[in-house]
């Protein structure tokens, strides 16, 4: 329908942008501001997209393809189902709110930052739209170098080993997968991800390869016990970087497993499903109590990033057993559907934590709990969105948090209800350590004189953390959308689910 | 056996013949030029290049086998063509990265012309040997005008230790080759690598052949610096001039590759299963010891150059298959490497300056602050090599992965693997150093007023991108090479 090319445009608008700011940028200001275009701009071109995608007939749509190297028979190729828009959408508005956020802490090379961050956001969207398994690879492994330089450059004090972690750590697990990819690629003659997926395999071969992406997508998610990249990364990267990084860099785990994982090889996923699954409750639990120790505020949304993001795996691979052991597909739907609703809220939710995390530190520069207390007192507007993430990041029915877990609860119940037991802990654990943060640095007594002399929140961050908290309440009240969005989408990974291939 | 001369060989021959014409008219102009006129030299050698760039490209030949010449001395093919264009390419880089750093040194003496450019006939002959003899020759005359160049700072005693080094190592590495070749010879009764080829099968003493290949096989190992054979490499790289290690660690790689085809694949082919074990291990053992050993470096320089041997020893994987699209992803894998390389070495030189040579990893501090455009681009550079898409160098690392996976040897792209995520942190720690280090002093670098320079190692760098976004015309030009 579409007669230009609209997702090459949203790939390199931003980049584009980017190498624009680098040239022009030289005064802050005027990097600040043309940023901030290009990101509005990428932002309302994701919109047709989101209009435009025919929700009904599902499938993948928008497509662009051309040869790109003709001896490996690599295209670029992109187009996006209803789990690619949504996901897309969402990178566009958080790198607008981002950007935002980002003018006035950042204030050396502001120029770099920018670029950097938009550079970002075409890579993200790359790899949600791209259906070549090459084109895919790049778009994953590039990301990492803005990011890198995001970190390293604009970080904390520990940034240099944050950095270096995160990026060998997350490299060390990719390149593994693209060992998978080229034999993928010998299997079949081509890179396509639909041709992956129609190849014929072996149980052994399968599993081989389930275990190359395992250890690419569990280490982006990221999964217990490979998670320990991300507290540190989260802790030492700026603001901007911790948003991004948790609102959207942890979907691409996510999302490969539902592009990778599950159509290329589903006979092995679903016989180590068990590992993924006990690999999340793991995650659900025992991270839940290590984000209950944490005195630093990062720290302890980084770990319940992690507790959070298990439901997505814990959605994703129960479906599998649902459609195979149990025969439920409706059931399997569901978690699927779970799974998804949870990666998008999670997006918004620690995003939006992290950036009022962000507010805080830019007041009294430290991110340690005990150093705050009080802040409702003088910040009342700013502990009122505090207040609502924080019950959106606990599952209060009525913020997105709920609507995903729930899903994914409901889901496990029919496969086995100790399952499901096991992930609904999060609901008290995950309460406990939100409620009593928000106890500890928002209500009480204010005790630091510097927290007394804290001003409310200005119209720049007004508008990052109410642009969160409409999304939150949006998604919360009335999922609908969202999920008539990938409904067609989610269908149809778990009919194709119910075909073996060996 | 009567040796005829056909003129028409001559014609085949004819961008070795100009080249070699325009060295010994530049060796005579430069005897009258005064020390401030040497940008006459200059240019000179690089229009010189140039040329010659222009005849190979006009005289490629047009079956796909390739023509022969003078009784299949010299073969001229598709893949000479590819090997000799980037040859001359990256010798016209060094150039253009070394005049400023020369000069500023008193170093720029007409010699420092003349012995690139009879390194630069050496390496051309070198990659269209069709017979032992042309691939030793071309080899001495390649070799011999390094070991000078090394030596070509005489007042610095780490200079003459390299060179010293060099040669003596270098010389020891001939000699291994050249008793290999006698081996072959005189197992084989010929010295033309096709017809060694068909009748290897035929030969009764199979021992001498197996000794002349191991001796080959090391002589070539040595050249081209693959662990165990790698120790000179270190020193040379730090001990010589900045601008002479741009050259030697560029051009003479992609030599090597081809001195290693010949010998192998074109004279020994039919022995490969005996060839092809020796290579993978060669090929583990340089990426165990250039990725470990250059965490430990502080220098630059010694750093790329163990990094040098790791990309030797990935190179190597293209070849563990016997195949052409073996070959093939093995000559991207060099060409990329030698782009990148350049650049890292370029971006040394040029912020090099009298007195200061910008050699330790620390002299880079802050790079970004002070100069971002150059941080970037050496950035750039370090990001390629290890391996980091979307740059040249992943794709040509996929490459070679790819084809030691299809041969068969899943665990030797799984050892790659390994020690290439091991390199990483090498290469990061040089990002890390211009991005995220405060520099000492915030003054800005004086940069050289040399234009040609900052716009050709600008260039150089922004091909890494190109390249890497667009490295299908390169990858089909070096299918059609080996007939893939």
């Amino acid at each position: 329908m579409a007669h230009w090319p609209l997702l090459s445009v949203l790939i390199w608008l931003p980049i584009v942008g980017a190498v624009l700011v680098l040239a022009l940028g030289r005064d802050a200001r005027v990097a600040r501001w043309l940023s901030l275009l290009v990101a509005l701009l990428t932002f309302v071109a994701s919109l047709p997209l989101y209009i435009g995608y025919e929700a009904v007939a599902g499938g993948m749509q928008f497509a662009e393809s051309h040869l790109w190297i003709g001896g490996l028979k690599a295209y670029y190729g992109l187009a996006v189902d209803g789990i690619s828009v949504a996901l897309i959408v969402l990178t566009t508005f958080t790198s607008v709110l981002v950007i935002i956020g980002s003018w006035g802490p950042i204030n050396k090379r502001v120029s770099q930052y920018m670029a950097a961050m938009l550079v970002l956001e075409g890579m993200l969207i790359g790899i949600f739209a791209a259906t070549d398994a090459l084109l895919f690879y790049v778009f994953f492994e590039a990301m990492l170098i803005p990011m890198f330089i995001i970190i390293g450059v604009w970080g904390g004090p520990r940034r240099v080993y944050a950095t270096l972690k995160f990026f060998i750590y997350t490299f060390l697990g990719s390149i593994f997968m693209l060992i998978a990819l080229i034999y993928l690629h010998m299997k079949t003659g081509e890179f396509s991800l639909a041709a992956f997926a129609a190849a014929p395999l072996s149980a052994t071969e399968q599993a081989w390869l389930f275990f190359g992406f395992l250890a690419g997508f569990a280490i982006k998610v990221p999964m217990w016990p490979v998670h320990t990249w991300l507290p540190d990364a989260h802790v030492e990267a700026p603001t901007g970087g911790s948003v991004i990084l948790a609102a959207i860099m942890l979907k691409v785990g996510g999302y490969g497993f539902i592009r990778f994982s599950l159509p290329i090889t589903p006979d092995a996923s679903q016989e180590y499903a068990w590992v993924v699954i006990a690999m999340s409750l793991v995650a659900v639990v025992y991270i839940g109590y290590v984000a209950l120790v944490q005195d630093d505020m990062k720290k302890l949304v980084a770990y319940s990033s992690v507790a959070h993001m298990a439901f997505v795996t814990l959605g994703i691979f129960i479906s599998l057993a649902l459609v195979r052991e149990h025969a439920n597909p409706d059931a399997a739907r569901l978690g699927m559907q779970g799974a998804m609703v949870q990666m998008i809220s999670h997006g918004f939710v620690s995003g939006a934590m992290f950036a009022c995390i962000g507010v805080l530190y830019d007041r009294l520069h430290t991110r340690m709990i005990d150093e705050y207390g009080g802040v409702m007192n003088v910040m009342p507007w700013f502990g009122g969105f505090f207040i609502l993430f924080s019950m959106a990041n606990c599952g209060l029915p009525g913020t997105s948090g709920f609507v995903g877990e729930f899903m994914v609860i409901l889901a496990s119940f029919q496969s086995n209800p100790f399952i499901a037991l096991v992930a609904a802990f999060t609901l008290i654990i995950g309460a406990a350590y939100t409620l009593w943060l928000v106890k500890r640095v928002i209500f009480g007594e204010v005790t630091n004189p510097k927290v007394a002399k804290f001003k409310d929140l200005d119209a720049r961050e007004w508008i990052v953390l109410g642009s969160f908290a409409a999304a939150v309440l949006a998604l919360g009240i009335y999922p609908k959308p969202l999920t008539d969005l990938m409904d067609s989408s989610v269908l149809q990974i778990v009919n194709a689910l119910m075909l073996s291939k060996a | 056996m009567t040796i005829q001369f056909n003129p028409a060989d001559l014609l085949v021959i004819l961008p070795e013949l100009v080249l070699l014409g325009a060295t010994c008219a530049i060796l005579l102009i430069d005897l009258f030029l005064k020390p401030s006129q040497r940008d006459i030299t200059h240019w000179l050698s690089i229009v010189a290049i140039a040329v010659t760039s222009f005849l190979v490209w006009r005289g490629a030949p047009e079956v796909a086998q390739g023509v022969s010449a003078f009784n299949g001395m010299f073969k001229h093919d598709g893949i000479s063509v590819v090997l000799k264009q980037f040859v001359l390419l990256t010798t016209g880089l060094s150039l253009f990265y070394a005049r400023n750093y020369m000069r500023e040194r008193s170093l720029l003496f007409g010699e420092f012309y003349l012995l690139i450019l009879f390194a630069t006939i050496g390496m051309m002959l070198l990659v269209s040997a069709g017979s032992l003899v042309i691939a030793y020759l071309g080899l001495e005359l390649l070799a011999l005008s390094s070991y000078a160049l090394v030596a070509l700072n005489r007042n610095s005693a780490i200079s003459a230790e390299a060179a010293i080094k060099y040669f003596v190592l270098g010389a020891l590495a001939s000699g291994l080759l050249l008793y290999g070749m006698s081996m072959i010879y005189g197992a084989t009764g010929t010295l033309d690598l096709a017809a060694i080829s068909a009748q290897i099968n035929q030969v009764e003493h199979r021992g001498w052949l197996a000794i002349g290949l191991v001796f080959i096989v090391s002589g070539v190992a040595f050249k081209l610096g693959a662990a165990p054979f790698h120790m000179w490499l270190p020193d040379v790289y730090h001990g010589a001039p900045t601008a002479i290690t741009v050259f030697i660690g560029s051009a003479p790689k992609v030599a090597a590759f081809g001195l290693l085809y010949r010998l192998l694949e074109g004279g020994l082919g039919p022995m490969s299963e005996h060839w092809t074990p020796m290579l993978a291990l060669l090929s583990v053992l340089s990426l165990a010891v250039g990725n470990l050993f250059a965490i430990a470096q502080s220098n630059l320089k010694r750093m790329l150059a163990y990094s040098t041997i790791s990309h030797i020893g990935f190179m190597l994987l293209g070849f563990v298959g016997g195949s052409p699209a073996g070959y093939s992803a093995a000559m991207f894998y060099i060409i990329s490497y030698t782009m990148t390389a350049t650049v890292a070495f370029g971006i040394i030189a040029l912020l090099a300056r009298a007195g200061f040579e910008c050699e330790e990893i620390d002299d880079f501090k802050g790079l970004n602050q002070r100069s971002p455009w150059y941080a970037a681009i050496m950035g750039i550079s370090m990001f390629s090599l290890a391996g980091v898409p979307p740059l040249f160098g992943f794709f040509a690392k996929l490459l070679v992965l790819k084809s030691a996976i299809d041969a068969g040897f899943l665990w030797l792209a799984i050892v790659a693997i390994i020690f290439a995520i091991i390199g990483i942190y090498y290469y990061l720690r040089v990002v890390k150093v211009m991005y995220f280090d405060a520099a000492a002093d915030d003054a800005a670098v004086p940069l050289p007023a040399d234009l040609p320079l900052r716009w050709v190692i600008s260039l150089n760098g922004l091909a890494l991108v190109v390249l890497g976004l667009a490295w299908g015309p390169l990858f089909d030009w070096c299918n059609r090479a080996f007939g893939v």
